[in-house]
């Protein structure tokens, strides 16, 4: 009967190991280890285009993470995205003129709301707004605007009825290039 | 009536031999009442089955993570990505690794035992003796070590991940040189819970169903001989491992 005793020990903190492990799996290595419900206030902004910003994405400060994001909904009458911030409450000396904008961390990184302090001497309340923001970068949007950019410089530059004097010594000069 | 019984082809007795399979996993669920009654029975299964694998499963975590961490980094340092370590590895091991590997060296190390196990019984006929006795073998032999099958694995494939993420740890951080701070926030920003984890820990749960249902059954039906036995120990290790990639397929297919 002893034996059989140590045998439910045993199996007994095999299951609580197994338990361990899947929790530490769980709390440490995946998104709730970021997920700290501590006291906090939430922060309002506006964006024209949020990217790929996700919910309990980081919102931090000077590159040190001071709270996530807890919500994100589409402004139906501005069509703008609404994100609350929610704010550890241990970090409530934001000045009220902070600015926030939505970054990647690296170039392919995950997106993160930094604050840009400003220099008011008022400090965010719950429930402010931050009224400057800046949009995600979007990259196809860089990449489009630099195209579609050299592009219509081209375009302008054949179409200007100012051009036409200037240009048709250009012509010859690429023309038996052409041919 | 045919006069001359053909011997039926092996296509038809694969199918037979699944077909047996299934009707014994019934049998075994049958049997799972009547086996909580020796529920003392099913910790000491656990105890062989479960605890007594930790070690090799806990070493082969620690290695495999330790590959992970080298293969990863060089193949990552390609592409300047080398900060993405921890989220690859861990993704990787908590999706796939963990629990293929896990179910892998589990039909190795404790399959093939209980596989021999109950054959031995069978050949030695302690399994007739027991129902001469009217004690049903399903209930008293082989549901409790399905049972603990079914119970270690999910507890072995955490145990491997853990191991795992230790070992490309030591690797990228401590020798390679890779920022704490960055292997374990990219980490945790990217891995989910119930998409990975749990996704895994299902897994892992279906295996043990399976590899516990395959060294049972080919255990119970073994040819009562000493190169039956050994025949059977072969084929639990061939048809778990073939199953276990089977449906890791056909799961990573369906829960992606």
């Amino acid at each position: 009967m002893a034996q059989r005793q140590s045998f439910q020990i045993g199996t007994g903190l095999f299951i609580l190991l197994g338990f361990a492990a899947l929790a530490y799996l769980a709390t440490q290595t995946t998104s709730l280890a970021n997920y700290r419900q501590g006291d906090s206030y939430t922060l309002k902004a506006r964006f024209t285009n949020i990217g790929q910003l996700k919910l309990r994405a980081p919102v931090k400060v000077a590159g040190v993470r001071v709270g996530s994001v807890s919500e994100i909904v589409l402004e139906p009458d501005k069509l703008d995205a609404l994100v609350s911030l929610s704010v550890d409450k241990r970090f409530d000396k934001i000045p009220d003129d902070s600015a926030a904008a939505v970054f990647t961390s690296g170039l392919l990184g995950d997106q993160y709301i930094s604050l840009q302090p400003g220099g008011s001497p008022d400090m965010f309340k719950n429930n402010d707004e931050v009224v400057l923001t800046q949009s995600s970068m979007q990259l196809e949007e860089l990449i489009g605007k630099y195209l579609v950019g050299s592009d219509s410089g081209k375009a302008g530059d054949k179409n200007a009825p100012a051009q036409p004097a200037s240009t048709p010594p250009a012509d010859k000069s690429t023309k038996p290039q052409e041919k | 009536m045919n006069a001359v019984r053909k011997e039926p082809s092996r296509f038809m007795m694969g199918i037979a031999q699944i077909g047996a399979c299934g009707i014994f996993l019934l049998q075994i669920l049958r049997a799972i009442p009547a086996s909580l009654r020796h529920i003392g029975e099913t910790a000491r299964q656990v105890w062989f089955v479960g605890a007594m694998s930790l070690v090799i499963i806990m070493t082969c975590g620690l290695f495999v993570g330790m590959v992970l961490g080298l293969q990863l980094y060089y193949v990552l340092s390609i592409f300047g990505g080398t900060a993405a370590l921890g989220t690859v590895v861990s993704l990787s091991l908590y999706r796939e690794l963990g629990p293929v590997v896990t179910a892998l060296l589990f039909a190795g190390r404790a399959g093939t035992s209980i596989t021999a196990e109950i054959g031995l019984m069978r050949a030695t006929d302690q399994l007739d003796a027991m129902e001469m006795m009217a004690v049903d073998p399903l209930a008293f032999v082989v549901a409790p070590r399905f049972i603990a099958g079914i119970i270690a694995m999910p507890i072995l494939a955490c145990v491997f991940n853990v191991m795992g993420i230790f070992g490309a740890h030591l690797v990228g951080v401590s020798w390679l040189g890779l920022d704490n701070g960055t292997f374990w926030s990219n980490m945790t920003s990217s891995v989910d819970v119930w998409k990975d984890v749990i996704n895994g820990l299902w897994k892992s749960l279906a295996f043990g169903v399976v590899c516990a249902l395959i060294a049972t059954f080919q255990g119970y039906t073994t040819a009562p001989t000493s190169e039956g036995v050994a025949y059977a120990t072969t084929r639990t290790v061939v048809f778990s491992s073939i199953a276990t990639l089977a449906i890791d397929f056909v799961m990573t297919a369906f829960l992606m």
